[in-house]
């Protein structure tokens, strides 16, 4: 490990983007506007306007069922918004497809991994290139067509698994992988397909702390190679490692945007995670008509036994 | 017991009409289950529409035969996107049901007396496939080995159906092998993994979908073909689950399962058939437990048992890879 792991490159971009909610950036490469996703009486997401810039790695937080990953599935085409219009490259996304959003460039991972168990690593890498020959029905019966693109593919594919720590799991299925492994395999396997952003829905949960670093360590070299990274993360000491714009989501709506330091400050980031009254104090009486309230369910359940 | 007519009538069985037909629509499920993922339950409405195909547009129409197979498989497309473009966007189970049901509503129809001038009704049709036997090069006469004895016209059916069966396994194996196959296996692993890497799920199901159903489709024809004839309770829903029990036995998504399936599945009922016969006539089992009327169905009861055994000692079937398999489960 040199100094690479935890030394902070600094990306300029942000200098002059006000840290307010919806804030514009200088070249932002994902924009949604009036995004809204409702289930039944419940709005899951409802965001105003948000912009994700491009080369920089963006963190998305907030409480459990903030609307975070929500929001991933109505970007990327995975679930489709109440209203709402967002737009990828100056590409207006909306009624495509999953698979053409991510042919387009953005590509995802899921906070449950989708390592496919009953093929190889390496076939889970393969998959991952795009504009094969040979997956198209009539290309793939004459191997002839497809095999140089495969050899291609191939060769890229074991720079990955090297570059990821998995080379010695090529040819074991996919379903034999340890949870971190499979972390890690995801994150390899989109790179595959070549993103310009890549859409990351906690890719440290649940691994050990040595890999989190690890993973963190892989995070920030997409970013050194140009690419734009969103991904939502729990930890807020991984956050403020590696992310250089922090986006708050709470309730379905963006509450805060900014660095790291300010937005842990911010009074409606603590409120969201912590619930408005806390640290207030009690004052007596209240907490005398608690603890009567509390006892008198103890009794009535004592009496119910 | 006669020990060579057993083993006569198990080869003739396993290499015959039966093992040929069930090989060809297994190979099919094969594409749509063992490969995709797919749930079809309804394999037996492909065989039907390929067998009615070809017999109607003969028939009926008074077409050559090719022509009539080209409609047979015309058919089993148009069946695969009718299928197919309501339930491919939901959960699996949804084609499952559909499937099942378009099977039934499919014989329903072609048994109904209303279209009895197209189809037969309940008769069926026959004398259909005269085109079929007409270019067959072998002189009359038996022809065979040992006891196995087969006429030209059963030896000219086994020969194209055994072509037939070897070129679907030539299909499926260059499919299977190529990038194309990956993406199968791979939505049969996770549909929205292989969407989020860009590949249009949707599309690659209906191909399957329609490969493994025009496969079912040339099963059907060849069974209605050597019969010379299209009965529609032929085709019901244990048409299907016999499909299953091939493909399982045999080994799901591997090449040559449901081939071995087939010619294992037919040699075994063929073999438990003639030993309880024989066992009843010889008196060795006395009719106050089980008389020759009832060996039919003791026969497929021992077939139950057989693959309760399998399912408990040898899940993966013939071919299959127990890892896999155990991955599966998970």
């Amino acid at each position: 490990m040199t100094e690479r792991g935890f030394s902070r490159v600094r990306v300029d971009a942000f200098d002059e983007v006000p840290e307010h909610p919806g804030a514009p950036k200088p070249d932002p490469i994902l924009v949604a506007d009036g995004l809204t996703r409702r289930f039944g009486g419940l709005s899951a997401v409802a965001v105003d306007h948000l912009e994700i810039q491009r080369g920089a790695i963006t963190a998305l937080i907030g409480p459990n069922g903030a609307g975070k990953t929500t929001l991933f599935n109505l970007v990327t085409g995975f679930d489709k918004p109440n209203h709402g219009t967002w737009s990828f490259e100056d590409q207006r996304l909306e009624g495509k497809g999953a698979y053409q959003i991510s042919r387009m460039g953005m590509v995802r991972t899921f906070q449950l991994t989708k390592a496919l168990s009953r093929l190889t690593v390496m076939e889970n890498m393969l998959l991952g290139a795009t504009g094969q020959t040979g997956e198209r029905f009539l290309g793939a019966l004459i191997a002839s067509l497809w095999r140089d693109q495969e050899a291609a593919n191939r060769e890229r594919a074991v720079a990955l698994l090297a570059r990821f720590n998995l080379t010695h799991m090529a040819d074991e299925f996919a379903g034999t992988l340890s949870g971190g492994q499979r972390k890690l395999l995801e994150m390899a396997r989109a790179l595959m397909a070549e993103p310009q952003l890549i859409m990351l829905d906690e890719p440290m949960a649940g691994v050990n702390p040595a890999l989190a670093q690890t993973i963190i360590g892989h995070v920030r070299d997409l970013r050194e190679e140009g690419l734009s990274v969103v991904f939502v993360e729990h930890d807020m000491d991984v956050v403020r490692t590696v992310s250089d714009w922090v986006v708050v989501m709470s309730e379905g709506s963006v509450i805060a945007e900014g660095r790291h330091s300010s937005v842990v400050a911010n009074p409606n980031v603590i409120d969201a995670y912590l619930g408005a009254h806390h640290g207030t104090p009690l004052d007596r009486e209240e907490q005398d008509r608690q603890l009567a309230e509390a006892d008198a369910v103890i009794t009535a359940e004592g009496e119910a036994s | 017991m006669d020990i060579q007519s057993i083993i006569q009538n198990g080869v003739e069985s396993a290499i015959g009409r039966d093992a040929i037909v069930y090989a060809l629509a297994a190979i099919g499920l094969n594409v749509h289950f063992g490969y995709t993922g797919l749930l079809n339950f309804g394999q037996v409405g492909f065989m039907a529409v390929g067998a009615y195909g070809v017999s109607i547009s003969v028939l009926e129409f008074g077409w050559p035969l090719w022509a009539g197979v080209l409609l047979g498989v015309g058919a089993a497309v148009v069946l695969a996107l009718l299928l197919g473009l309501p339930t491919l966007r939901l959960r699996a189970d949804y084609l499952a049901i559909v499937t099942i049901a378009a099977g039934e509503i499919l014989r329903f129809t072609f048994r109904a007396a209303v279209l009895r001038d197209f189809t037969g009704g309940s008769n069926g049709i026959n004398g259909f496939a005269d085109d079929f036997y007409r270019p067959n090069p072998l002189g009359t006469g038996d022809y065979g080995f040992w006891r196995i004895r087969f006429s030209q016209n059963q030896l000219w059916v086994i020969l194209v159906g055994w072509t037939l069966v070897a070129l679907a396994v030539l299909l499926v194996w260059a499919l299977m092998r190529s990038p194309w196959g990956r993406v199968l296996k791979a939505i049969r692993e996770d549909e929205d993994a292989v969407r989020s890497l860009g590949k249009n799920v949707y599309s690659y199901k209906m191909q399957s979908l329609i490969l493994g159903g025009v496969i079912g489709a040339v099963a059907g024809m060849m069974l209605s073909i050597s019969a010379q004839s299209v009965q529609p309770d032929n085709y019901g829903t244990a048409t299907t689950f016999f499909a299953y029990v091939v493909l399982i036995l045999g080994g799901t998504a591997r090449i040559l399962g449901p081939v071995i399936g087939s010619i294992v599945f037919w040699g075994f009922l063929s073999v438990t058939e003639t030993v309880l016969r024989q066992a009843v006539d010889q008196k060795y089992i006395p009719n106050s437990i089980m008389n020759s009327v009832q060996v039919g169905q003791v026969r497929f009861m021992l077939v139950g048992l057989g693959l309760i055994l399998l399912l408990v000692f040898r899940p993966q079937g013939i071919f299959g890879d127990k890892q896999e398999i155990a991955l599966a489960a998970r």
